[in-house]
């Protein structure tokens, strides 16, 4: 099978400049794949670089070494080298990141904001809207909401307005960074129930989650960062 | 959040080569060279006296660079060096393909004469002359840049500091143009007015495919509005990328020290 993420040797170290140039290692030596359907979960305790390397995956930090092949458009893609232009082409087409927190934007009303992906590929903002109404239903976030800003929502609605954002589309890479972390049981269980479905449409995912029982019912695979440990 | 406007358009719409500006021993600007596609946003950061605005004028040929050249993809699809065009011509780019918005709105409007003829004043430049569509494509355009159609007829100067530079920005706008320069658009703004005008900048960029050079000190708004940044300091370019990526994971000194003095919100 030909994976959609081949990451190979790749490495982060932080330069603090500020703080008299002290470096910080942070992993050296990723190398894992995930092929489509499967979701691949990381482990490690807090500070072993779990979101480093989701987030060199995405292309938010860059590499210091190494590859990091995405299967883009059906080329392999090094995201360690490619131009910004091309980043963002990946972005838009091949890989979704669902962070930890809502970056919410003034004035833009919930379901627009789930359905910006849509729309940024070419589909109508009716059929957008209609999507990103449909998954707002299914976390649970009551209708006379969706014209609101998520501003000022609790934690946990910000959350899922975040999750139906980084669910919405069809890209065939999701990362997922603690999707289920401020969610109660019924909200945790539908996000359980969308990997599912991903995993069936062939999406290749990556995710960090704490919970065991989440763990347990996600991952088909678990690479374990502290093998990656770069301290020396 | 600003990363759905590029289309895979393969060939720059602005390209600056070895740009350099230097006043006597002082080097304002120095081996600048990038190149801008349609739809895409660069954000030039850093603090005073960087260059960046020297920079912004060498862009928009309204300095004359010591060193280099500026060339841009016409309308015609024929990229030219923009100092082999003569002032007529580069006077036309300026008034129909490019928009300038100045941190200052009265540098960049005509303070006395009515908002309507302020963004009218384009549409004839470029040969419009039906004073009743003129008129339809002003209010229009005051309608998308949420300024109340019933002050059509009122100058700027009776405008706030907000009105003032949404109605810049519809003067710029109104002749469609597909490069826009922004010094500092939201500069002398109170946060509340910053955020909206921000906001509707953001979304008119987008939806008219706009490619935009914009000089900011402030690092929210190229993480709000632009897809790639480039940080100056001395009249270089120090650092260059990705705008999430050299703001979360800036690599030079200078770029650490800017990232890490914003003020938690």
């Amino acid at each position: 099978m030909t994976a959609m993420i081949d990451i190979a040797d790749a490495q982060k170290t932080f330069t603090m400049h500020l703080q008299g140039g002290i470096e910080l290692p942070v992993v050296r030596g990723v190398t894992f794949h995930v092929n489509p359907g499967e979701c691949v979960v990381l482990s490690g305790p807090s500070g072993a670089g779990k979101s480093s390397i989701l987030k060199m995956i995405f292309g938010n930090y860059r590499c210091d070494g190494g590859r990091v092949g995405i299967r883009h458009r059906g080329t392999l893609v090094d995201l360690a080298t490619a131009e910004p232009r091309q980043v963002l082409n990946i972005r838009r087409s091949t890989i979704g990141y669902v962070s930890q927190f809502l970056r919410a934007v003034p004035r833009v009303a919930t379901v627009d904001v789930v359905a910006e992906p849509l729309i940024a590929n070419g589909v109508e903002r009716a059929e957008a809207q209609k999507r990103a109404g449909e998954l707002l239903h299914r976390l649970n976030i009551p209708e006379r909401l969706w014209q609101l800003p998520p501003a000022t929502f609790s934690g946990g609605e910000q959350q899922r307005v975040n999750i139906a954002r980084g669910f919405i589309s069809d890209l065939p890479i999701l990362l997922l960074d603690e999707p289920t972390a401020s969610l109660d049981a019924a909200n945790r269980a539908v996000v359980v129930e969308l990997i599912a479905e991903k995993k069936r449409q062939g999406v290749a995912m990556v995710a960090i989650v704490h919970d065991d029982e989440i763990r347990r019912l996600i991952a088909d695979r678990i690479v374990d960062v502290t093998s990656f440990a770069a301290a020396a | 959040m600003a990363d759905q406007a590029l289309l895979e358009n393969d060939e720059p719409l602005l390209i600056a080569d070895g740009l350099s500006k230097s006043y006597g021993k002082i080097a304002a600007c120095r081996d600048v060279s990038f190149a801008l596609y349609p739809g895409e946003v660069l954000a030039i950061v850093g603090e005073s006296g960087s260059g960046k605005s020297t920079l912004l004028q060498l862009l928009s040929s309204q300095l004359a660079a010591s060193g280099g050249r500026v060339s841009y993809r016409m309308r015609d699809g024929i990229t030219r060096d923009l100092a082999t065009l003569g002032e007529a011509e580069r006077r036309f780019l300026f008034r129909t393909d490019w928009g300038f918005v100045h941190q200052d709105p009265a540098q960049g409007l005509r303070m006395a004469v009515s908002a309507g003829a302020n963004v009218g004043e384009r549409l004839m430049a470029v040969g419009w002359n039906h004073y009743g569509r003129i008129r339809d494509t002003a209010s229009d355009w005051l309608t998308r840049v949420e300024i109340d159609t019933a002050r059509i007829d009122d100058a700027p100067k009776t405008y706030s500091g907000g009105m003032r530079q949404r109605l810049q920005i519809a003067r710029n706008l109104v002749t469609e143009p597909r490069l826009v320069f922004m010094d500092e658009p939201t500069g002398g703004l109170d946060v509340s007015v910053q955020a909206r005008l921000l906001d509707l900048l953001r979304s008119l960029v987008a939806e008219l495919h706009l490619a935009v050079v914009i000089v900011t000190h402030d690092l929210a708004v190229a993480r709000l509005l632009s897809h790639r940044v480039m940080v100056m300091k001395g009249g270089r370019v120090i650092e260059t990328g990705l705008t999430d990526q050299v703001l979360d994971d800036p690599r030079e000194p200078y770029t650490q020290l800017l990232v890490s003095s914003i003020l938690p919100p």
